[in-house]
């Protein structure tokens, strides 16, 4: 059998955890909020993740698999460094969402999707990021980037070091 | 309407603070309705002003209010969805980002007049901006004493969460959103027993979208005959459009219910983009059924929507000028929804996948004529035969579409490809 290294929190990421487990009377309830602190903290939410998830709740890790599993932003696998999610709904596909996603595809080496070999960039296409007046749209690693041209995505990339 | 209601702090410097909302206002109505009116006073101005809900349904606010039992022991639940992301739809963000308090000024009247003592706002787990302004929007509420125990010196005091969800379109359906807060898939319930009686925790609890509770604090404020006043008759009080799509202006616009589209269009969004033609508008999120130019001068609330065969929805404004595929659109949005369906009810899990396999069939070019009359077939074998309306939104875009717009489908399966694209230029 292989050798599993236990996963664990940082000493400030425990504290932060207890904070959240303590707040809500019914424990349950925290398993969303663990869960995005763990997607912070190891950058995916793998079967190990979910076992300390389930360890700092006491509950069963198949409780908290199952939830995991239905939510899009806990990834079971490591995401890159940096990662670019462009809506491609229908109001940010009108303004040409489309041309922004080619533009990123050609420009990073990485089809949508997917992450590059190198770790450094996950690419997705992703739903309604409820910012369509301001469309079309992207997040890179969770800030908002709006009223996109292919100009403003290269000072952005730029901006991010890519 | 010269007087903003919702937006009135928006674009002001520091309008998310406390100390700037308190200088113009803020949680006035909450010290009003703790001092003068007992809770069943604010539950009856709640329905007198005739509010409706602002997330979809349009649901009579302070009617669901009463279904909650009074006789019933035990903790009661408000719950905010700010799950927003029916797509089209980013006017509740506006609230969050901007005016936090003015969020919190509502849910906290609202919990007063629900003798609720913990609430939940369960935003998106996109809007990490707006969660973060909630959160800090929470402590500076509870430093300045207008959240927390013993509120304005009163006895009555509340517990406020953020709960981020994660990436779900579902649980914006109340029922999923309450499954999602006690940390499972978000898996809608099975209606009765509603939430009013068995909710979060199988207690009783309110679920109101984020610009319902932002229209209390007004109510109280200025009374429910002027908020009635503003609108139409049935439709009352101020609405948030978020127009998107081909305008000059995108943008949220806060207007009474009952402006019509025209106006809202050209008088504020600047018209159609580039000069072109309007051909297309969804005019309450990608789940109300399309409707053409020839409308445009209906007026945008729940009644005169719904006799033109469509919906206010969100108050999403949809925009489609005379470049734009309809069937394209429909193939986006039916993936969209086949990629959200939760998979409990077959028709849904099942249904949806076979009508965007129809659909990319047409737009590309491999359609057969019998295909038309087999999404509508598909469509009305799904909708109003799943667990959740998932079901009754998810096929009104191609459903929809269709009904306005056949010649289209039928030139697309004629020419074998889509006459309004070439090759490469897919936009979906």
């Amino acid at each position: 059998m292989a050798e599993t290294t236990e996963r664990k929190f940082s000493e400030e990421v425990r504290s932060e955890a207890e904070r959240i487990v303590f707040s809500y009377g019914v424990k349950e309830s925290a398993v969303l909020p663990l869960l995005h602190i763990a997607q912070r903290e190891f950058g995916c939410v793998d079967g190990e993740v979910v076992e300390l998830v389930a360890r700092t709740l006491g509950i069963s890790p198949t409780r908290v698999a199952e939830t995991a599993s239905f939510y899009t932003m806990f990834s079971p696998a490591p995401l890159g460094k940096h990662v670019i999610q462009v809506c491609t709904n229908v109001s940010c596909s009108l303004l040409g969402s489309e041309s922004i996603v080619r533009y990123l595809e050609t420009r990073l080496g990485v089809v949508r999707g997917r992450t590059r070999p190198d770790g450094l960039v996950t690419l997705s296409t992703v739903e309604c990021l409820g910012s369509c007046g301001t469309a079309p749209v992207m997040a890179a690693n969770g800030t908002y980037y709006e009223n996109l041209t292919t100009e403003k995505v290269e000072s952005i990339l730029r901006e991010l070091g890519l | 309407m010269a007087e903003k209601i919702l937006l009135k702090n928006v674009g002001i410097p520091g309008s998310e603070r406390l100390e700037t909302c308190r200088a113009r206002g803020g949680y006035r109505a909450l010290e009003r309705a703790l001092r003068e009116l007992k809770p069943a006073e604010v539950t009856d101005a709640v329905k007198k002003s005739g509010l409706r809900g602002r997330g979809g349904a349009g649901f009579p606010t302070g009617l669901k209010w009463s279904f909650v039992p009074k006789d019933v022991p035990g903790p009661r639940y408000l719950c905010c969805n700010a799950d927003e992301g029916e797509p089209g739809t980013f006017k509740d963000r506006v609230i969050i980002e901007n005016d936090p308090h003015l969020l919190l000024e509502g849910i906290a009247i609202s919990c007063y007049a629900l003798s609720v003592a913990e609430a939940f706002i369960y935003v998106r787990g996109e809007f990490a901006l707006g969660a973060e302004r909630l959160e800090r929007a929470i402590q500076e509420a509870e430093a300045g004493g207008f959240l927390g125990r013993n509120i304005l010196g009163s006895s009555f005091g509340l517990k406020v969460h953020v709960h981020r969800g994660a990436g779900s379109y579902i649980c914006g359906e109340e029922t999923a959103l309450l499954e999602s807060l006690e940390g499972k898939r978000g898996l809608p319930r099975l209606k009765p027993p509603f939430p009013a009686s068995v909710g979060l925790y199988g207690r009783p609890t309110v679920i109101n979208n984020v610009e319902t509770l932002s229209c209390v604090p007004s109510i109280v404020e200025n009374g429910p005959e002027w908020f009635a006043s503003i609108g139409a008759k049935g439709n009352t009080g101020p609405k948030l459009f978020a127009v998107s799509g081909h305008v000059e202006r995108p943008g949220v616009y806060e207007l009474p219910l009952g402006v019509t589209l025209r106006e809202l269009l050209f008088e504020h969004a600047g018209g159609i983009k580039g000069g072109r033609r309007l051909k297309a508008v969804m005019p309450g999120g990608s789940s109300t059924p399309v409707i053409t130019a020839e409308h445009v001068d209906v007026k945008l609330d729940f009644d005169s929507l719904a006799a033109a065969g469509t919906a206010l929805g969100s108050g999403a404004v949809i925009v489609m000028d005379d470049t734009t595929c309809m069937v394209e659109v429909a193939l986006g949005l039916t993936r969209f929804y086949r990629h959200e369906s939760c998979g409990q009810c077959t028709p849904c899990r099942e249904g949806l996948g076979w009508m965007e396999r129809l659909l990319d069939g047409i737009e590309s070019g491999r359609g057969r004529p019998a295909d038309i009359d087999l999404l509508l077939e598909l469509a009305s074998g799904i909708s109003g035969k799943t667990l959740c309306p998932m079901g009754d939104a998810a096929v009104v875009p191609a459903q929809s579409t269709i009904v306005r717009f056949r010649e289209e489908y039928e030139s697309h399966v004629r020419t074998k490809g889509c006459p309004l694209k070439s090759a490469g230029d897919r936009i979906l």
